[in-house]
């Protein structure tokens, strides 16, 4: 099976760890995915404001790519990505004054009315793999491992675009378990991790995630699993920092749910990228005997 | 009233047309109206947008340069009579249009960045620290459809974003560094500058270096042809016009590798 496939910008720089595990997962899985051949930034975040449809050009444009190139199912694996294209999408498609406006302006492309179809890759197992295929596949199952899901809040908000119903962490569980390790539950599973805001106003951040880690201890988790490259900054990358801050007691690694599948897949550790996650992501996992130390 | 127009079945053979991009006006040759920073001109139809405004008077001290559409110095930004789009050009390779609306672009601010490029990073994280306003892009587009060069301005940059310097610099490659896309730019990106920046990386530190080149220089350096020009040098100018008349030449259109000269001493 073949399905168009768009990488976003950061899979491609800081986080070829969630980019190139998927690709080479897949193929494992007997799906190719096929990178458009042209496309740009789509825009990563989702414009409140109701009148500010520049910001929906950047998305618009990345469907139409997808359309040219034979449309149907567009997948995508950033949840930021994820939830920039599908909101972009529904406007394209319910909204016509919009619609009408933001065709208008972009007169160098053909009209899009909405009909590519923005799918997130987890949504994909759900649907279309079958959690038993995948069982099936897995050669070294990550038997000993607990991981809690870490949804974010792009993955199921609004609802209207979400990969599962607000609340419910049930596509993330088949999926860790699937991979033969034990899922964990937590209850800020869809808190905020501080997002955007390590930028400017870093004290803030440092205290969403906290919260989130420090839930994540207490729950027994060994590790979080996600699918956002920001909050895998903010939750693996400076985990370190808010330790040695003493903001946490108990290091929580986190993963892309790619680089778990990789390695569940069998697929070599060394092109996982875990030299791209904390250096206690790699402790864990040699720790559980998943990888060679 | 002239003439062909008194005998209408005699205007193919009698109307005068001006022929190239000859300035001089042949009696009775088809002029058209266009209308430069908002003044009505008439000039000969057959005429590039800087013949036409010589032609009427203008004198380029600035915005013109080798007059071939490489240098890209004469920027033009023109409307045509009815159609919202705006359109755009280099003055010395468009031919006037009926009822155009023109003005000239000589320079247009961009920020570019100083760095050295012996002590760079040859990575695209140094472009996005040299250019952090590369993340102002809403991929409107208005650079494509500015450049005069078709370049895909908008794709080159996105190649950028997604750390791929290789493809920006192949993308971006015909530019001219005119500046009309940053003119237009919504983000206010120096597109121009960023691709250049871009394309000394990678011909500095990214594309395979030629090997027979540098075998070619070692030569050279190891004192290989001195004694040939040496020889030239010193030659009498006779025998060096001799020499040259008899001298072989490669045939017009040989296919790369299939011809080789009978003197092959220096090869």
């Amino acid at each position: 099976m073949k399905v168009l496939y768009y990488p976003g910008c950061t899979l491609k720089t800081k986080a070829r760890n969630l980019g190139d595990t998927a690709v080479e997962s897949l193929a494992l899985l007997d799906i190719e995915l096929e990178e458009l051949s042209r496309w740009n930034c789509c825009g990563a975040v989702h414009s409140l404001a109701d009148d500010d449809l520049i910001h929906l050009v950047a998305p618009v444009r990345v469907l139409i790519r997808a359309l040219e190139q034979g449309g149907g199912r567009l997948v995508t694996i950033c949840s930021m990505c994820y939830n920039t294209l599908a909101r972009a999408n529904r406007v394209m498609r319910d909204d016509p004054e919009k619609r009408k406006t933001i065709n208008l302006f972009m007169d160098e492309e053909p009209d899009y009315q909405g009909e590519v179809e923005v799918v997130h890759l987890l949504s994909m197992f759900r649907d279309e793999v079958g959690w038993d295929l995948l069982r099936e596949r897995i050669k070294i199952p990550l038997k000993g491992l607990k991981i809690a899901p870490y949804y974010g809040c792009t993955l199921q908000r609004p609802r209207e675009v979400g990969i599962e119903p607000v609340g419910r962490f049930d596509l993330m569980k088949h999926f860790i378990e699937a991979l033969g390790a034990e899922a964990v539950s937590m209850t800020s599973a869809d808190r905020c991790c501080g997002s955007y805001q390590i930028l400017g106003n870093p004290e803030v951040a440092k205290d969403a995630s906290s919260i989130i880690l420090a839930d994540a201890g207490k729950s027994g988790a060994d590790a979080l699993v996600l699918s956002c490259p920001l909050c895998e900054f903010n939750l693996d990358r400076n985990q370190g920092v808010l330790f040695e801050e003493g903001r946490i007691s108990k290091v929580v690694p986190a993963f892309y749910f790619t680089q778990l599948l990789a390695l569940a897949l069998g697929v070599d550790p060394r092109r996982c990228h875990l030299e791209l996650n904390s250096e206690a992501s790699i402790g864990l996992l040699r720790d559980k005997g998943i990888i060679a130390s | 009233m002239n003439k062909a127009q008194t005998h209408p079945t005699n205007e193919k053979q009698n109307q005068k047309i001006a022929t190239g991009d000859r300035a001089i006006l042949p009696d009775g040759a088809k002029t058209v109206p266009i209308y430069v920073m908002g003044k009505r001109y008439e000039v000969p139809e057959t005429l590039t947008i800087m013949k036409a405004m010589e032609f009427v008077g203008f004198k380029f001290i600035r915005g013109a340069g080798c007059r071939g559409g490489i240098c890209g110095a004469c920027s033009t930004v023109y409307r045509k009579a009815g159609d919202y789009k705006l359109h755009f050009g280099l003055a010395c390779q468009t031919v006037v249009e009926p009822n155009m609306v023109l003005t000239q672009i000589p320079f247009y601010p961009a920020n570019r960045a100083v760095y050295n490029i012996e002590e760079i990073e040859p990575t695209a994280e140094s472009v996005y620290a040299l250019y952090p306003e590369l993340f102002r892009c809403v991929a409107c587009n208005n650079c494509t459809k500015a450049c005069p060069m078709d370049v895909e301005v908008m794709d080159y940059i996105s190649a950028i974003k997604q750390g791929d310097l290789a493809k920006a610099a192949v993308l971006s490659f015909d530019c001219i560094q005119c500046g009309l896309c940053a003119s237009r730019c919504m983000g206010e990106l120096p597109q121009y500058h960023i691709a250049q920046l871009v394309r000394r990386i990678y011909g500095k530190y990214i594309q395979p270096r030629a090997e027979h080149l540098k075998k070619r220089v070692q030569e050279i350096d190891s004192g290989k042809y001195d004694g040939i020009v040496k020889a030239l040098t010193e030659m009498e100018l006779e025998e060096l016009k001799r020499r040259y008349l008899e001298s072989e030449r490669e045939p017009n259109m040989a296919l790369p590798g299939e011809w080789l000269p009978k003197d092959q001493e220096y090869l």
